[in-house]
């Protein structure tokens, strides 16, 4: 096993994820028999996708497995189907699960599925097909906007750490300007929206 | 699910919308729910389709990638994707501007048809005889067309008349010469027309044929989806001049055409007392719901229920009568000319059936929800589809053809009270709400109002009892609560003097909550100045102006009092305001009003913020190179401020 640092995991930004759910396709077909979207439309039964987008008002809020290092999932599986990886993906053994829920009941992210055709759980594996040929989960592939990223924690937080060193000095410098973001620009008015529909404005 | 009172401040929709839950129903609002959340790619405008490279979109928070396969950046994308928006609102409009000038023309050759074949001459040459589908109404309007439009009227029949009036309309979808359409040559003011022809020059761009005069107006629409092609134009500025120009083609084309035109075949409005609300559907009665956009087919239907041996039927099956109430704007069009009471607006078309109490809702074209047939499988109701080029699966189809068009007509309505004795009264509920409304205002009914001229208006705007006009239009959206931006707008404008004209689903919410009331003069919502103006004139603070394509009647009112004032239109303290845009026709109608010089407000959001460059033409640049521009503002509170400090600055420029 690697150490915990070096595990690479999905990380997610909501304030960069627009709704497209073009990750929630991408996973849905990279777990399909034929792994092509025209073909996986049509396949019996239709694959499903492991990441969910979830409209919370003004953002949209993916939710995948987090992959914990210290998972109850794991831990309260009386099969032992669920396991860690040598990636530290936290993955199933169908042939182990007994479909007795208790992963779903524990996780804090309500993240295990439950496949009745088949009688058992199902969720994020981080692609371990693409993991071997180096290649980012498809749902990260799939995301256009930085919601989604795929790398270690040391990796992530170096990225945050440098680009607010960046804004820092130019705060400093007077030379910091906002960038046009139409996204923001989107979200606020859309909170505007909202707030007159749930209630009286002003 | 949602709470009732968060769907609308209507509480006919509130009730229903309820009842509906109980059934089981899914509405709008539960699509718009199951919807979320809603592609932001989309919402920015940033996602392009138009080729198989695609389709690309463009990451909005700076990223790659920053252009599409072919190497369009987001603002040819957002411009290209709103300049087919343009093009299709501009085509709906105008179309249904075709079919009436087509209509006028059919009859015109029917009758003179029918006149070879020896049948009564004088009534044939006036238009007025009974054989003929569709008549000449309106004469005196007929022959004010006629006249604008550089026909000689001496020593010619109706007939001849009416037949050369459609041959100009159908010619100005057609023509091939460069020359600005003739019905805008006939209606615009030299001032305006100039700014029209010079915009392409102030924006930098001198090659463009004729400024932003629309030279066809199916020219223009073809020309949009030629430059928004793979590989074609790229620059957002040029791209959405001429979305200007084809908005244009509707406003001083389609749409005038269908207004006027339909004018002259069913009658000028003048100012009537109606109806409006869910309330107007009758529980004893066969309720036919007539919904959609074209009056040529709906006239028809309320003629037909006219008709004593179909009246003698429905009394035979166990009904006391006919009920035809409308929905949206064919609602609008027959409240307008015939005073008959509007059920509602847009995001009530579904409520209506769920009252199971309508016996057939009776559709031509847009805004007619596909879903009003699944709601109506849940009822005795029936969805009849009656136009050749909108046809909805699992309706009845009984298509219209005007050459027949009372034949069919009686046959749609007989349809729907032979349905009657399947309704079942056990599940009839009929919200007991409905508020009457003066309706009707056209040009001509304004005119003679206010004794032949509008310089009762023009003075009290200068005088200062009244601020401005505001010219309110179109459209429900489940994104906002039903009417209530409407309405807060509405109060808010009224609060500070500003007269309201309106239109479309506009119109009927207001009517809806009193506001085409005289007596609404007297409450909080209205200021003092516009309150002493409409006593004087015994009208409500808010004047009724009919249909959405009926917006060309309030851009005929500013630029009669642009020619009084000798200013462009840009000039006039008016302002415009789609506080519940929803449809591709209120960008068309919210662009041809900035092209025309009235800025122009927007409650919803347009899928344009994903490019910095387009909304800084949107609403800042065309001030420039046409006098106005839009404003963006979800809040209706700020929005009317805003609207009315553009209106105090227009008066600031006017000196007064």
């Amino acid at each position: 096993m690697t150490s915990l640092n070096a595990k690479p995991t999905i990380f997610i930004n909501p304030a960069k994820c627009i709704g497209c759910k073009h990750c929630e396709i991408a996973c849905a077909v990279e777990h399909s028999q034929s792994k092509d979207l025209f073909s996986a439309i049509f396949e019996e039964p239709l694959p499903l996708p492991r990441i969910h987008i979830l409209p919370m008002g003004a953002y949209n809020v993916p939710m995948n497995c987090r992959h914990c290092n210290d998972a109850p999932c794991v831990e309260v599986c009386p099969t032992g189907a669920l396991y860690h990886d040598d990636d530290g993906a936290v993955m199933i053994t169908p042939e182990k699960c007994i479909g007795c829920k208790m992963c779903a009941i524990v996780c804090p992210f309500g993240i295990p599925e439950f496949d009745a055709l088949n009688g058992v759980m199902f969720k994020c594996d981080m692609c371990p097909d693409r993991r071997a040929e180096g290649r980012p989960p498809a749902c990260v592939e799939a995301c256009k906007t930085g919601a989604l990223q795929f790398g270690t924690i040391d990796e992530i937080v170096a990225n945050v750490r440098k680009e607010t060193a960046e804004k820092i000095i130019k705060l400093k410098e007077g030379e910091y300007e906002e960038e046009y973001n139409g996204w923001d620009l989107f979200r606020s008015m859309n909170a505007e929206i909202i707030r007159i529909n749930e209630g009286e404005s002003k | 699910m949602k709470k009732y009172k968060e769907v609308s401040i209507d509480s006919t929709t509130q009730q229903m919308y309820e009842r509906a839950q109980e059934l089981g129903i899914e509405t709008v609002w539960e699509r718009l729910e199951k919807q979320q959340p809603q592609c932001g790619y989309g919402l920015l405008g940033v996602c392009c389709r138009n080729c198989m490279m695609g389709p690309c979109r463009i990451n909005p928070f700076g990223g790659e990638p920053r252009r599409g396969v072919c190497g369009a950046d987001a603002d040819t994308i957002v411009a290209r994707n709103l300049l087919r928006m343009i093009a299709a609102g501009a085509a709906a409009h105008s179309d249904h501007g075709r079919h009436v000038a087509l209509t006028l023309l059919i009859a015109a050759e029917m009758a003179e048809k029918f006149k070879k074949e020896g049948k009564p001459v004088l009534e044939l040459d006036n238009m007025a005889s009974s054989t003929l589908p569709y008549r000449v109404k309106d004469v005196e309007k007929l022959k004010a067309v006629a006249k604008k439009l550089g026909i000689e009227i001496e020593g010619k029949t109706i007939r001849e008349l009416a037949k050369e009036v459609a041959e100009i309309a159908l010619r100005d979808f057609g023509k091939q010469d460069e020359e600005a359409l003739s019905f805008l040559k006939a209606y615009l003011n030299p001032k305006t027309y100039e700014i029209f022809e010079k915009a392409p020059e102030k924006a930098g761009m001198p090659w463009f044929e004729n400024g932003i005069l629309p030279r066809g107006i199916d020219r223009e629409i073809v020309e949009s989806l030629h430059r928004t092609h793979m590989g074609t134009d790229h620059d957002p500025v040029s791209i959405l001049l001429h979305g200007l120009k084809t908005s244009l083609g509707d406003a001083w084309g389609g749409s005038l055409i269908a207004t006027e035109l339909q004018d002259i075949l069913f009658g000028t409005p003048q100012v009537i007392k109606a109806e409006a609300n869910l309330g107007v559907l009758k529980e004893d009665y066969v309720n036919i719901v007539v919904h959609g956009h074209e009056p040529v087919l709906s006239e028809k239907i309320v003629e037909a229920a006219q008709d004593p041996e179909l009246i003698e039927l429905a009394q035979k099956l166990g009904a006391k009568g006919i009920n035809v109430v409308g929905m949206c704007c064919t609602g609008l069009e027959v409240l307008m000319r015939h005073g008959i009471p509007i059920a509602g607006n847009f995001l009530q078309q579904e409520m209506a059936i769920v009252t199971g109490a309508v016996e057939a809702m009776v559709v031509d074209v847009q805004c007619i929800m596909p879903a009003t047939v699944d709601v109506a499988r849940c009822f005795h109701t029936k969805i009849i589809d009656t136009s050749p080029i909108a046809t909805f699966p699992g309706a009845i189809h009984i298509k219209f053809d005007e050459r027949r068009a009372d034949e069919i007509a009686k046959e749609i309505v007989k349809t729907a009270v032979e349905n009657f004795p399947n309704r079942s009264k056990k599940r009839v509920e009929i919200p007991k709400e409905k508020m009457s409304g003066y309706v009707g205002f056209s040009v001509e009914a304004i005119l003679k109002h206010f004794g032949g001229s509008l310089k009762p208006i023009e003075e009290a705007i200068v005088e200062g009892k009244i601020k401005g006009v505001a010219g309110l239009v179109g459209c429900n959206n489940p994104k906002i609560k039903q009417d209530h931006n409407h309405i807060k707008i509405a109060n808010e404008l009224m609060k500070r003097d500003v007269l309201l004209i309106g239109t479309g689903c506009w119109a009927t919410a207001a009517m809806k909550h009193g506001i085409f009331l005289p007596e609404y003069a007297d409450t909080d919502n209205v200021g003092p100045g516009l309150r002493e103006f409409a006593k004087e004139w015994g009208i409500p603070p808010a004047i009724n102006m009919g249909s959405c394509v009926d917006c060309t009647r309030m851009l005929v009112l500013a630029d009669l009092i642009a020619r009084d004032i000798g200013v462009p239109i840009s000039a006039l303290p008016v302002v415009g305001s789609a506080p519940e845009a929803m449809t591709e026709k209120a960008v068309s109608i919210g662009t041809y009003f900035v092209a025309s010089g009235i800025t122009t407000h927007l409650g919803i959001v347009p899928p344009v913020l994903g490019s910095p460059a387009v909304v800084k033409i949107l609403t800042h640049d065309l001030y420039d190179i046409v006098g106005a521009a839009f404003i963006v503002e979800p809040d209706p509170y700020k929005a009317a401020k805003l609207m009315y400090e553009h209106i105090m600055k227009k008066r600031k420029e006017l000196g007064i």
